[in-house]
């Protein structure tokens, strides 16, 4: 087995005086995709921050693809291949759905390939291309900022929350582009509350509990122990 | 699209009512010059005041650009900016004084030309000196506003006190270029030349800075990091690097600011700049903070109902623009054109 794309070891994060992580070990293997697991509240989102360098860890290490980067700006950390899809989607609502994608492509212009491959999975950003992505419904917005963080190969996509708050339809979209991702051999981190979603998706999966990871296995483990989900996330969440 | 999802996207048109409350800032100036033509009656007063109300808005609006993007894109608060303003005009008016042949031929290309040289040089020194200042003055206090103001106020100080010993002197009096002093005549009106040329240079430099803005990837590397700098961060870019490059160029364009300030007013003091600042502050607020569109109508708006208002009752002049800045903030708290933080 070679050695995953991304490992934490004891990670320890603050926001302000609060200790908020307090110590997150896990690892993500390569070409496949870890569901990140918790009830609300217990550091999924700090965790994929502190992993893009926008929060920085007090204690412990972070090391993706062979070094160790808790040193690092965000912004290298994004040069050395990790996509970052926040849980609000941080779009850019002054900028055009184009000018988002164009700064998204952070190494030249975009790749008309993959730009015209990005709209078969999303048709709607090539009908609002021009349009400001502030006037997009919010369906629309979670696919532009999927699509900024597929623009260019990554080697690690961080995502959080796809599915909050949209529409089932809207979500099958979401499901369907990010089976292709997948497909194609992307190593995926996760935060996912829907649990029909995270099943369908995910290969691996981390339970977190109170600033720290409390359970990691795979998927289908998870997934059939209607038990084990009642332990570690407090309430049995129905298979879809 | 074979992949298409099973949903019709629906898009928020935009209605009759959000197109024109989005270009309401912009019509508020065309309203605000037919109230003045409505109040003043005598059209030749009121076309002289007008020009000379759009002269000095785009002068406020030069010194007020580089302001608002350094505040909206890193949320310092400067108030050294009006040691910028101070300096280029010191700066440009010497080397003016220095081209005192080209500045008294009664030759249109030399008079230009020596402008053209005094503002490089004011550019170029206040950049240099914008560079060492954001190193030195505001990277330490990074998000505090209150480190912010009380030590950019002491740089201000410092500056001025500095003007003071190198140039000496109180007030220096100055006459503009040859082909530039007096007025022509238009429609009756008689409207300065250096006003027309002071028009000519803001819109040049309105322009020239949406084109940045809208059509370059440093442009939207700073449009965006006025609405989401993490998210900038997060797809790669420094914004930091991104921001002194900004802080250079919104000080040198004070800088251009002053020598066009100086050759205005034909006096300059090292206290003109710190003077400038409450303009300048009402300006960027209700233009919206990081808005440098906002900033231009703000600036066209406060010179209009400065020239209008000294006219028709002189005593109000002071406080039209304070009265401006609290009707339009009732209007939009957050000014005409803030861009919403966050998404
Ligand atoms: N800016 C903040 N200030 C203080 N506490 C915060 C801040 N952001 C998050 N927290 C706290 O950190 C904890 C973890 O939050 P978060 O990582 O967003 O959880 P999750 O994504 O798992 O729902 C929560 O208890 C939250 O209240
Ligand atoms: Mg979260």
């Amino acid at each position: 087995m070679s050695e995953p794309i991304l490992s934490l070891e004891a990670v320890e994060t603050d926001i302000a005086q609060y200790h908020i992580l307090k110590g997150v070990s896990l690892s993500v293997p390569r070409g496949q995709v870890t569901m990140l697991l918790g009830r609300n509240g217990v550091g999924k989102t700090t965790t994929m921050r502190t992993i893009m360098g926008l929060l920085r860890n007090k204690a412990g290490q972070i090391r993706f693809d062979g070094a160790e980067i808790s040193g690092e700006l965000a912004s290298s950390r994004c040069r050395a291949g990790i996509g970052f899809v926040p849980e609000d989607m941080g779009i850019f609502s002054a900028l055009t759905v184009e000018e988002n994608m164009i700064l998204a492509a952070v190494s030249g212009a975009p790749d008309r390939a993959r730009l015209d491959w990005l709209f078969t999975v999303f048709p709607p950003l090539k009908t609002f291309w021009k349009a400001p992505a502030g006037t997009l419904s919010g369906g629309q917005k979670q696919m532009l900022s999927i699509a900024r963080a597929m623009i260019e190969d990554r080697k690690l996509y961080l995502i959080d929350e796809p599915t909050k708050g949209l529409a089932p339809a809207i979500v099958s979209t979401m499901v369907g582009a990010l089976r292709e991702l997948k497909r194609q051999g992307a190593s995926i981190l996760m935060v996912e509350q829907n649990f029909a979603v995270a099943r369908a998706l995910g290969d691996h999966c981390v339970v977190m509990d109170d600033g720290r990871a409390t359970w990691s296995g795979a998927m289908a483990d998870l997934a059939t122990d209607h038990a084990l989900q009642e332990r570690l996330m407090g309430l049995s969440m129905e298979a879809g | 699209m074979s992949a298409a999802p099973d949903h019709t996207p629906t898009f928020a048109k935009h209605s009759i009512t959000d197109r024109i409350g989005q270009a309401a800032p912009y019509l508020l100036v065309p309203v605000l010059i037919l109230a003045g033509f409505i109040a003043i009656g005598a059209p030749t007063s009121w076309l002289t005041l007008t020009v000379s109300g759009l002269a000095m808005g785009m002068m406020i609006f030069i010194m007020a650009s580089g302001l608002t993007l350094v505040f909206g894109l890193m949320d310092i608060i400067n108030f050294g900016h009006g040691a910028f303003i101070s300096l280029g005009a010191f700066v440009g008016v010497s080397v003016l004084f220095g081209l005192g042949g080209w500045t008294d031929a009664a030759s249109l290309p030399l008079n230009i030309a020596a402008i053209l040289l005094a503002i490089l040089a004011a550019m170029l020194l206040t950049g240099a000196l914008a560079w060492a200042f954001e190193r030195v003055i505001v990277r330490p206090v990074y998000g505090s506003h209150l480190k912010q103001i009380l030590i950019t106020v002491g740089a201000l100080i410092v500056i001025e006190e500095a003007i003071h010993v190198i140039w000496g002197g109180e007030e220096t009096f100055l006459n503009r270029p040859n082909a530039l002093r007096g007025a022509v005549t238009f429609a009756g009106a008689a409207l300065e030349k250096y006003r027309i040329l002071a028009v000519v240079v803001g819109l040049a430099i309105f322009f020239g800075l949406r084109l940045v803005l809208q059509r370059t990837k440093i442009g939207l590397i700073v449009r965006a990091g006025v609405e989401n700098p993490d998210m900038v961060e997060a797809l790669g870019y420094r914004l930091r690097l991104v921001f002194v490059g900004v802080f250079i160029a919104g000080s040198a364009l004070a800088g251009l600011g002053g020598v066009m300030w100086a050759l205005y007013e034909q006096v300059i003091t090292a206290g003109m700049g710190e003077n400038m600042m409450v303009l300048i502050f009402i300006v960027v607020i209700i233009g919206g903070l990081g808005s440098v569109e906002g900033a231009f109508v703000g600036a066209l708006l406060v010179g209009l109902l400065q020239n209008y208002v000294a006219f028709l009752e002189p005593k109000l002049a002071l406080v039209s623009n304070i009265g401006l800045m609290t009707v339009i903030l009732l209007w939009r708290p957050q000014g005409m054109m803030t861009v919403a933080k966050g998404s």
